[in-house]
């Protein structure tokens, strides 16, 4: 552990200094496992309204876990997730309104994709007549509403992943959480989701955390990349991406895009050699 | 493979049925078999004609026994499933004796059962061991079932703050829809099945069910009888069957891979 000594408040590289009320402040946030194993080192961190991060590295670099941490569904061992600008429920936690596409569609084979993407608004006790609205906007968003009717089991692998990422868009959300949606896909479909998920993105105004292995997805999609080593999970490194949206082919073959790529490539080579050297 | 009509699907074992019941008809005939070792078919009908409105009486009786078993075996296992899979204190406490109530023959608990319930109230008797034989298949179906739900759908319910109910009703549930009506075939099959069986070992009470029929016909060597209780109890077997997936189709067919029509 000596090895690793925990990311302090200062941040990465001085990089994460933004604006006095980010949409999230992680202090200190780590996870440890029962058996022992550290899954996420402290990390401290700050993410400002409006940015599109990814989260990149080997598997099993904790990224997914932080994520997880972020949207609530796993408990840090140590520090606290803040959500300055969010209201608080009842009990004074924070209560983000936020979206989460995990990495299979994970939808309910019984329900029509009408009925998934309802659901969210559906548990929140909102009447179907009052949302159908909200769930049609949604499934258009993602350029399915010709597709209400069907059953998940008629749709490609594609479609599915859409179905579920409008069920994360209809709260409204101030921030889409994804975790490695597109690693199962095909290129081209990966491609146009990419595309499609940025003009939402823009749209919308959203925060997007977008957990990926891909160097290419990641600097493609964000305006900043944090790479994770593995064992234990820490954020090594914090680029910026310095291009303008829209982005299109355009920027994917410039020699822009080349250079970031590489220099993302050069820092998931050391967070790779770093966990190398663990053995 | 392609999909075969459903007109011919019937109408093939309809015809090697009625070329069998000539065939047997025939040979009887032929070779001059006594009607107490084997009846022909028409012997049976004719039995079943003259004794119509008694072997109706008694395809009643044990139709009731077999449906009210049926719903109170479905009931208290979707009951205790849903508790199984709630609390797996619940779960280690009840399934040794759900396993062992269905391990222990029917037959051989059924005196014990009529001694309990009193002699004079026969048919509750019959009722019971019905039930416990009809019960398991629900229980430990459902239970697999509820408890085979996709955790990542389990994460999103809690993502959006589900309520205990709403997690039941609009995830365990459907999650458990098709293990259920797997368990809901076996169990209409076995809710005949020990509603005859606790019949031929706990006689019969006021009304007398098919079962009985069969041994009364038997001790009477008035076999075409027999074969005509027999005929209707196979005709009740196949339809709770046919029901039960038809029921099936009906719930699974939009959805589930087990019921989906699909174009090769």
């Amino acid at each position: 552990m000596a090895l690793y000594p925990s990311a302090d408040g200062s941040g990465i590289g001085g990089l994460t200094v933004k604006a006095a009320r980010p949409l999230i402040r992680l202090a200190g946030v780590g996870k440890t496992y029962s058996t022992g194993t550290v899954a996420v080192a402290e990390t401290s961190l700050d993410i400002g309204h409006g940015e599109f991060i990814s989260l990149l590295g080997p598997s099993g670099c904790g990224k997914s876990t932080l994520l997880r941490m972020i949207a609530g569904l796993a408990d840090p061992s140590t520090g606290t997730i803040d959500w300055p600008t969010s209201d608080y429920d009842a009990r004074g936690r924070a209560k983000p309104k936020l979206g989460f596409v995990f990495q299979e569609p994970t939808l309910m084979p019984w329900a029509t994709v009408f009925e998934n993407a309802y659901l969210p608004l559906r548990l929140a006790k909102v009447p179907r007549k009052a949302a159908a609205g909200r769930v049609m906007a949604a499934l258009a968003s993602v350029g399915l509403e010709r597709f209400a009717t069907a059953y998940p089991r008629q749709l490609s692998g594609g479609m599915k992943m859409r179905v579920s990422i409008a069920r994360a868009l209809v709260t409204e959300p101030a921030i889409l959480l994804m975790d490695e949606p597109f690693a199962a896909l095909d290129e081209i479909t990966r491609f146009k989701l990419n595309d499609d998920l940025l003009r939402v993105f823009r749209a919308q105004g959203l925060t997007v955390i977008f957990v990926t292995h891909s160097v290419f997805e990641s600097v493609y999609l964000s305006n900043r990349v944090l790479v994770m080593s593995a064992r234990p999970g820490r954020v090594i490194a914090d680029l910026p991406i310095a291009a303008p949206y829209p982005r299109g082919d355009d920027f994917r073959t410039s020699l822009h895009y080349g250079e970031l790529c590489r220099a993302a490539s050069a820092e998931l080579h050391r967070a790779m050699a770093g966990a190398d050297g663990e053995h | 493979m392609r999909e075969i009509p459903l007109a011919i699907r019937i109408a093939v074992p309809v015809a090697l049925g009625i070329l069998l019941l000539g065939l047997w008809e025939i040979l009887v005939r032929a070779m001059d078999v006594p009607k107490f070792v084997l009846p022909p078919p028409s012997a049976i009908g004719a039995a079943l004609a003259e004794d119509f409105p008694s072997l109706l009486a008694s395809l009643w009786v044990t139709l009731r026994i077999t449906m009210e078993a049926f719903v109170i075996a479905l009931m208290g296992g979707l009951f205790f499933a849903i508790l199984s899979a709630r609390s797996r204190l619940f779960e280690l406490c009840l399934f040794p004796y759900a396993v062992i109530l269905q391990v222990t023959p029917v037959v051989a608990i059924a005196p014990l059962i009529l001694i309990w319930v009193g002699i004079e109230h026969l048919e509750r008797a019959l009722l019971i061991l019905a039930t416990i034989v009809a019960f398991f298949p629900i229980l430990s179906n459902t239970t697999l079932g509820l408890k085979s739900v996709n955790p990542e759908l389990n994460a999103l319910f809690k993502l959006y703050g589900a309520s205990p109910w709403q997690r039941l009703t609009r995830l365990d549930l459907p999650n458990a829809l098709p293990y259920l009506l797997a368990g809901m075939r076996i169990s209409g099959g076995l809710a005949l099945i020990g509603a005859v069986v606790a019949e031929f070992v706990a006689g019969s009470g006021n009304g007398t069910g098919l079962a009985w029929r069969v041994v009364e016909s038997a001790n009477e060597l008035n076999i075409p009888r027999m074969f005509a209780a027999l005929a209707l109890l196979s005709g009740l077997g196949l339809v709770i069957f046919f029901l039960m997936v038809g029921l099936q189709h009906f719930l699974l067919r939009r959805w589930h891979e087990s019921a989906v029509q699909r174009e090769s």
